[in-house]
């Protein structure tokens, strides 16, 4: 018997665990989106307890049908005059809130904008525009997102595998110097990441004047690809480390106490007893069974973490989701503030199946049988 | 009781509490000495409140880490009764006269200088004349004007003065060595400032106040509205410890009552418990916060209110029910139902008071948090509009690029009180986790 895990049929061949994770995956998947639905549900009835998705929705056709008939060059069209103009105008819009179906009560216009929600189909910005010059609010939540990810997929990244190795380390050093520096600094991720983020510009940007204040890349940018790919990275290295340092010494210490803790369980003293080497104990009598666990955990980081991506973002004046978000609050431009709530939740949605992956590609319940994960 | 001291075995816990006190004993002199109408009167006040303090002025303690020694704010008032005010009648006219004497002892020049007149007449606006007197005996003509009911003379920003000065700005010509000089040395010793009015009518009157703005101000400093930063420390204490503590305490008590409830009755109402906290991990927290904060309500009551709304299907309901679950077959509940208990005194009398002391440590624990998004908040602009609070200062200090313009205090006094605070719980709260969860002791 080599793991903990008693399997109480014999593990079958490969394309059996491959179809048990694909299934598994893929229940996940429908019950994720049943969740974004709902979530995303809940945003539209926050959002329109003013009044406001109504607004949005009036707006754009209203815009929709302005556009429309001033490009309309046809000669009975020019023959009219500004105010017959208007008079049509008034009259098509009118036609289509009924078509729309914005004089029905309300219950039922929220389904329609869920679906507009879900889709991303939200029309225009007012104030806003990316970076191409469209004022759609799908194509400039979508042209913000791959910065976003990038900052947030390399900063968990590090923060993963630092975390992990730095606390196996440490529960092989238990008690020494360095753990106990870990343990004093653990109270010190109360702080999130926004918060050391200004004291790292403060040191680095104002005072040692060796890191850039923030912005993702120099006015102008760099012209060749590497030169453009470092002054990104340079740019990368404040908030990244932000990040880290925020989240490093309670995650730290977390896998190291989870680690000690199952390495005073019989079978790792069975394997010692055995005369395995450390190497081999660490990776597969306290990784192996431990890892599930410690990927849940981590999960749990990541979405607190989302939660400050906004902030830390604004601060660092990253062109991401966030710094989105911040400018359209500034702007009132409600179009922009829905479609990012929406965005969040799929993002949010996504990292929960991501590692909900992982977790049954680790997790040997799932890949060879037996129960899967409950609740 | 046996927990305290164990608590206080744990160097860590007493530090933690010693701030916490510390911090509480901060808000009650806060609350006591500016009352609540008068800070939010001070915060929301403009020139009218403010026009004595310097602006951006950094906190008077930079002095000891400047090799100079760099002006405070000297205020000098002819109201005042040591300042002799020599009054001759002749005729219809009165001559007014009265001189702000006043020590320079600074390396460096101040900030700016303005005169604030007060001057009482029916028809006739009296007419004044300042002088400057230096210390090294020369005699420098300010200005001539008429001076209206209440009336400002910015000094700093008079052209013709800085004329006569060759060039140099007032506030730094005035108190140089040689006004004409290429770079410019400031002269320390007494100085004056002659006024002389002459009145039009019999009941006229002249006063005035001068105000030489400093480069430093108080414990604090101030920002750029010239308001007092003392002002919004002290205040941001009880505001970032009340929201903190209700918040914590708010959702956790109804997150466990929520998990007793499920785990008690069990079948369809655990499973959507468990459900709606799915949606919950998936639902954007503070960008919905950040939605509620634009469209409804800035207010901090509000927000609050959000807050425990939102994180009601938290987190901390799958931790607590793991622990119900564990409860819920013990022999003594098993008791409490043979005898006839109702579902609800099982759950208030004898499920809740079993979880309820572990609740503390992930409480305590949880405060920093909320009060770190009270900042957030107010950094993104949502922050209340009419409380001075710690992140509001932050909002301000980044907002008017005090990180570029090397103003670090504005931007290191409320971060240093709010990292202060958070690990004053986060200290407590991992001993208190070390005193409920015997597991991890000595680990």
């Amino acid at each position: 018997m080599k793991t903990k895990t008693t399997p109480r049929e014999k593990p079958k061949p490969g394309t059996n665990a491959l179809a048990r994770v694909g299934k598994y995956a893929g229940v996940r998947l429908v019950v994720l989106f049943i969740t974004v639905v709902v979530s995303i549900y809940l945003v539209v009835l926050v959002a329109n307890m003013g009044g406001y998705v109504d607004e949005i929705r009036l707006g754009n056709i209203q815009q929709q049908i302005s556009l429309e008939i001033s490009q309309d060059r046809s000669p009975e069209m020019l023959a009219l005059s500004l105010d017959e103009r208007q008079a049509l105008i008034r009259e098509r819009v009118a036609v289509e809130v009924q078509r729309q179906g914005l004089d029905r009560p309300f219950i039922l216009r929220s389904f329609g904008y869920l679906k507009g929600a879900i889709t991303l189909d939200l029309g225009f910005a007012t104030d806003l525009t990316s970076d191409s010059g469209s004022k759609q609010v799908r194509l400039i939540l979508v042209e913000r997102l791959p910065p976003t990810l990038l900052m947030w997929g390399l900063a968990n990244l590090l923060l993963f595998f630092i975390s992990l190795l730095f606390g196996l380390f440490l529960s092989r050093k238990y008690g020494s110097v360095l753990d106990r520096i870990v343990i004093t600094l653990a109270p010190t991720s109360s702080a999130p990441a926004w918060f050391y983020g200004l004291f790292l510009i403060l040191i680095f940007a104002a005072v040692l004047q060796i890191l850039p204040f923030g912005g993702m890349v120099d006015a102008p940018p760099p012209e060749t690809k590497i030169a453009y790919a470092l002054n990104l990275l340079k740019h990368l290295i404040l908030p990244t480390t932000a990040i880290v340092i925020s989240t490093i010494f309670l995650q730290t210490y977390n896998f190291r106490t989870f680690f000690l803790i199952y390495s005073t369980e019989d079978y790792v003293e069975m394997a010692k007893a055995k005369g395995l080497t450390d190497r081999e104990i660490e990776r597969k009598y306290i990784l192996r069974p431990t890892l599930p666990t410690i990927i849940t955990q981590f999960a749990l980081t990541v979405i607190t973490l989302w939660t400050g991506a906004t902030i830390l973002e604004t601060v660092f004046n990253w062109p991401g989701l966030g710094r989105t978000l911040y400018q359209a609050i500034g702007l009132y431009d409600t179009p922009v503030i829905v479609g990012s709530q929406v965005i969040y939740a799929y993002l949010l949605a996504a990292t929960v199946f991501l590692l909900d992956f992982i977790y049954a590609l680790v997790d040997p319940r799932v890949r060879i049988g037996g129960q899967g994960r409950t609740g | 009781m046996k927990t305290i001291r164990e608590l206080l075995q744990y160097p860590a816990a007493a530090v933690g509490i010693v701030i916490i006190v510390l911090l509480v004993g901060l808000s009650i002199y806060a609350m006591i000495t500016i009352p609540y109408s008068e800070a939010v009167r001070l915060w929301r006040g403009g020139e009218d409140v403010w026009y004595h303090t310097p602006k951006n002025a950094a906190p008077v303690w930079t002095n000891w880490f400047t090799p100079k020694n760099l002006p405070a704010t000297i205020r000098v008032d002819s109201e005042d009764p040591s300042i002799e005010k020599s009054i001759e009648v002749s005729g219809e006219m009165t001559n007014i006269a009265f001189s702000f004497i006043f020590e320079f002892p600074y390396d460096d020049f101040p900030r700016e200088i303005s005169v604030f007149f007060d001057a009482k007449y029916d028809e006739k606006a009296p007419h004044v004349s300042m002088t400057w007197l230096t210390p090294d005996g020369r005699e420098i003509r300010v200005a001539d004007k008429s001076v209206s009911e209440s009336e400002t003379y910015r000094v700093s920003q008079d052209d013709k003065l800085q004329r006569r000065l060759g060039g140099s700005l007032p506030h730094n010509g005035l108190f140089a060595v040689d006004p004409r000089a290429k770079t410019l040395v400031p002269l320390q010793g007494t100085y004056t400032l002659r006024v002389e009015a002459i009145t039009f009518e019999p009941e006229s009157d002249v006063d005035a106040e001068m105000v030489v703005y400093g480069q430093v101000h108080g414990l604090a400093g101030t920002d750029h509205r010239r308001r007092d930063l003392s002002v919004a420390l002290l205040w941001g204490t009880p505001i970032a410890l009340g929201f903190g503590l209700l918040a914590a305490v708010g959702t956790s008590l109804i997150q466990m009552i929520i998990a007793a409830i499920g785990t008690w009755y069990g079948g369809w109402v655990d499973s959507l418990i468990q459900r709606v906290t799915e949606v919950q991990l998936i639902l954007p927290f503070l960008p919905i916060l950040i939605m509620v904060g634009t469209f409804y309500s800035k207010s901090i009551f509000a927000m609050l209110g959000v807050v425990v709304v939102l994180s009601i299907f938290g987190g901390g309901i799958k931790t607590n029910r793991a622990m119900f679950m564990q409860v819920k077959h013990s022999p003594y509940i098993e008791a409490a139902q043979a005898y006839g208990a109702s579902d609800a005194r099982l759950i208030r009398k004898y499920l809740i008071p079993r979880i309820l002391p572990t609740l503390l440590p992930s409480l305590v624990a949880l405060v920093p948090s909320f009060v770190f998004l009270e900042a957030a908040l107010a950094l993104l602009g949502l922050g209340d509009p009419t409380l001075p609070t710690w992140g509001k200062v932050i909002n301000d200090a980044y907002g008017n690029g005090a990180l570029y313009y090397g103003q670090y205090y504005w931007i290191l006094e409320p971060s240093v009180l709010l990292i202060i605070m958070a690990l004053a719980f986060s200290l407590l709260g991992f001993a208190l986790d070390r005193i409920f969860n015997p597991r991890l002791r000595g680990m």
